[in-house]
């Protein structure tokens, strides 16, 4: 089945914390302001937010992918 | 040791990594001409990765992959590589890289030497920080007879990139020579090769190279004739602390700890064991007999790391001592990634109040809290290896812990640290 993940690149994200504002089901911010994923699979119906939260973020540090997992 | 009668296995006596003649001619005498032939086809390199696979070699840089599936990897890549030899060593109580690079430089080359002309690489880069004079020259002039003496099929060269903790992280090593930045960089996905230009990096450990060198000379029975089973061979390993003769001895892999820190003469009873490096692991005394392999130190949390144990001696406090790696590798943090630019300094300066006696109530939670912020979230796993040595801390220290809770004086604080820092540290 397909699933969707985000990735954020540690060495792009300059904590603006545009994604946890957008997505806070899935991103909470840590204390210096940077964002934890919850590691949890996206519910699909998270996926409009979260396509937003990516294509938002200033810095292009989240992404979100499709993954196929043989499950 | 054991000596194999008869059969077609060599003489597995010769199975060492330190004992060999330092120049050329000493080197080719005792072992014989570097292996590869003029024609290199598919039969002597695949014959090369099923004796690696044969012999069971891991990494020694840290990471202990198989070097069989490292090289048949490469082989599969049909671009161009670069065999990068990593003697970095940023870790400052690790001594083993320098020691093997300075007395065996043809071993390390010729491993590197072996891994081209099997892996399809057409060039040797040997990092050696800069401040190391005495190693990198050591290399020059290994290399230098060795042009002299037609014992190269591969351009050999030796480069100086920075001298701090996570230079030598294959990323970061990487980087630095494509484009002379030494900074770690984020992969997802680490099967994903590494690049310099157009070419693919293949990073190794200056040791394990050594040992591609002799598995390839002597064959995978004689590698197996040292260690265990399950984890055959040698490994060197840096003993620091509190003994009499601190230094890089070759041991056995599954010799047990407490056996590996008495090579080196104990100076006073031992409280504790940092196994693996400042990025590792504290054992208590009731861990001592584990065997050095990655089993037995997995099933207590710990793993051989970059071949580093040091002792802390009796009386010692070890949260003192915790406070101090931890500050120190704070310091050490190559800026890029938020949890690890914030968060260690944050955790350094937890275990600095810890360390004074002067704890806030919340102190404790905060910690937990922090350690679990931090792990996992860098580009590298520099933070990941504080975080582990401080959980490790909590749990070996746990007496010294609550007496620092307490706020009850700490007569160690004011004392001389047992381990080493390449800077002055407070805590």
């Amino acid at each position: 089945m397909t699933r969707l993940q985000l990735s954020i690149d540690p060495v792009a994200c300059d904590a603006y914390g545009y994604c946890a504002e957008l997505l806070p089901e899935a991103i909470t911010l840590d204390e210096w302001g940077y964002p934890v994923l919850d590691g949890k699979c996206l519910p699909p119906e998270l996926l409009v937010l979260a396509t937003r939260a990516a294509r938002d973020c200033p810095r292009r540090a989240l992404t979100l992918r499709e993954t196929k997992r043989p499950d | 040791m054991t000596r194999h009668a008869g059969g077609t296995l060599p003489d597995t006596d010769r199975y060492g990594l330190l004992g060999h003649p330092a120049d050329l001619a000493g080197h080719l005498r005792e072992l014989g001409p570097l292996p590869i032939p003029r024609v290199v086809d598919h039969a002597w390199r695949q014959a090369l990765v099923d004796a690696l696979e044969a012999s069971g070699l891991s990494g020694r840089g840290g990471a202990a992959f198989p070097a069989a599936r490292k090289l048949a990897a490469a082989q599969r890549d049909d671009r161009a590589g670069v065999i990068v030899v990593n003697g970095m060593e940023g870790e400052p109580a690790s001594d083993k890289d320098k020691v093997l690079l300075t007395r065996a430089p043809h071993l390390v080359l010729d491993g590197a030497q072996l891994l081209a002309a099997s892996g399809g690489a057409d060039r040797i880069v040997v990092c050696i920080p800069v401040g190391r004079d005495a190693v990198a020259g050591a290399v020059v002039s290994a290399i230098a007879e060795r042009l002299a003496g037609g014992h190269v099929h591969t351009l050999e060269e030796v480069v100086r990139p920075p001298d701090h903790f996570v230079a030598g992280e294959e990323s970061a090593l990487a980087q630095w020579i494509d484009d002379g930045r030494s900074l770690p960089s984020f992969r997802p996905d680490k099967s994903v090769r590494l690049r310099i230009g157009r070419r693919s990096a293949l990073v190794h450990n200056a040791e394990t190279l050594a040992h591609v060198a002799l598995i390839a000379r002597l064959g995978p029975g004689a590698f197996r004739a040292h260690g265990i089973p399950e984890e055959p061979g040698t490994s060197l390993v840096t003993v620091t602390g509190a003994v009499a003769r601190p230094g890089v001895v070759e041991i056995e892999r599954g010799t047990p700890l407490v056996d590996i820190v008495a090579r080196a003469t104990p100076t006073t009873a031992i409280a504790a064991l940092l196994v693996g490096g400042y990025g590792g692991t504290w054992i208590g005394p009731r861990h001592f007999d584990t065997p050095y392999a990655s089993i037995p130190l997995r099933t207590i949390g710990a793993s051989a790391g970059v071949g580093i144990i040091v002792a802390l001696g009796a009386p010692a406090c070890g949260v003192v001592e915790t406070a101090r790696m931890a500050r120190y590798a704070s310091l050490q943090s190559s800026g890029q990634c938020g949890p690890c630019v914030f968060g260690l300094p944050a955790l350094a300066e937890d275990l600095s109040r810890l360390a004074k006696g002067s704890p806030d109530p919340p102190l404790m939670t905060r910690l937990s809290r922090r350690l679990e912020q931090i792990n996992g979230r860098g580009a590298c796993r520099h933070p990941d290896g504080v975080v582990g040595m401080v959980r490790s801390a909590l749990e070996v220290f746990g007496t010294d812990m609550s007496a620092h809770l307490r706020g009850e004086p700490c007569a160690h604080r004011g004392r001389p640290t047992q381990l080493q820092f390449p800077v002055p540290i407070e805590v």
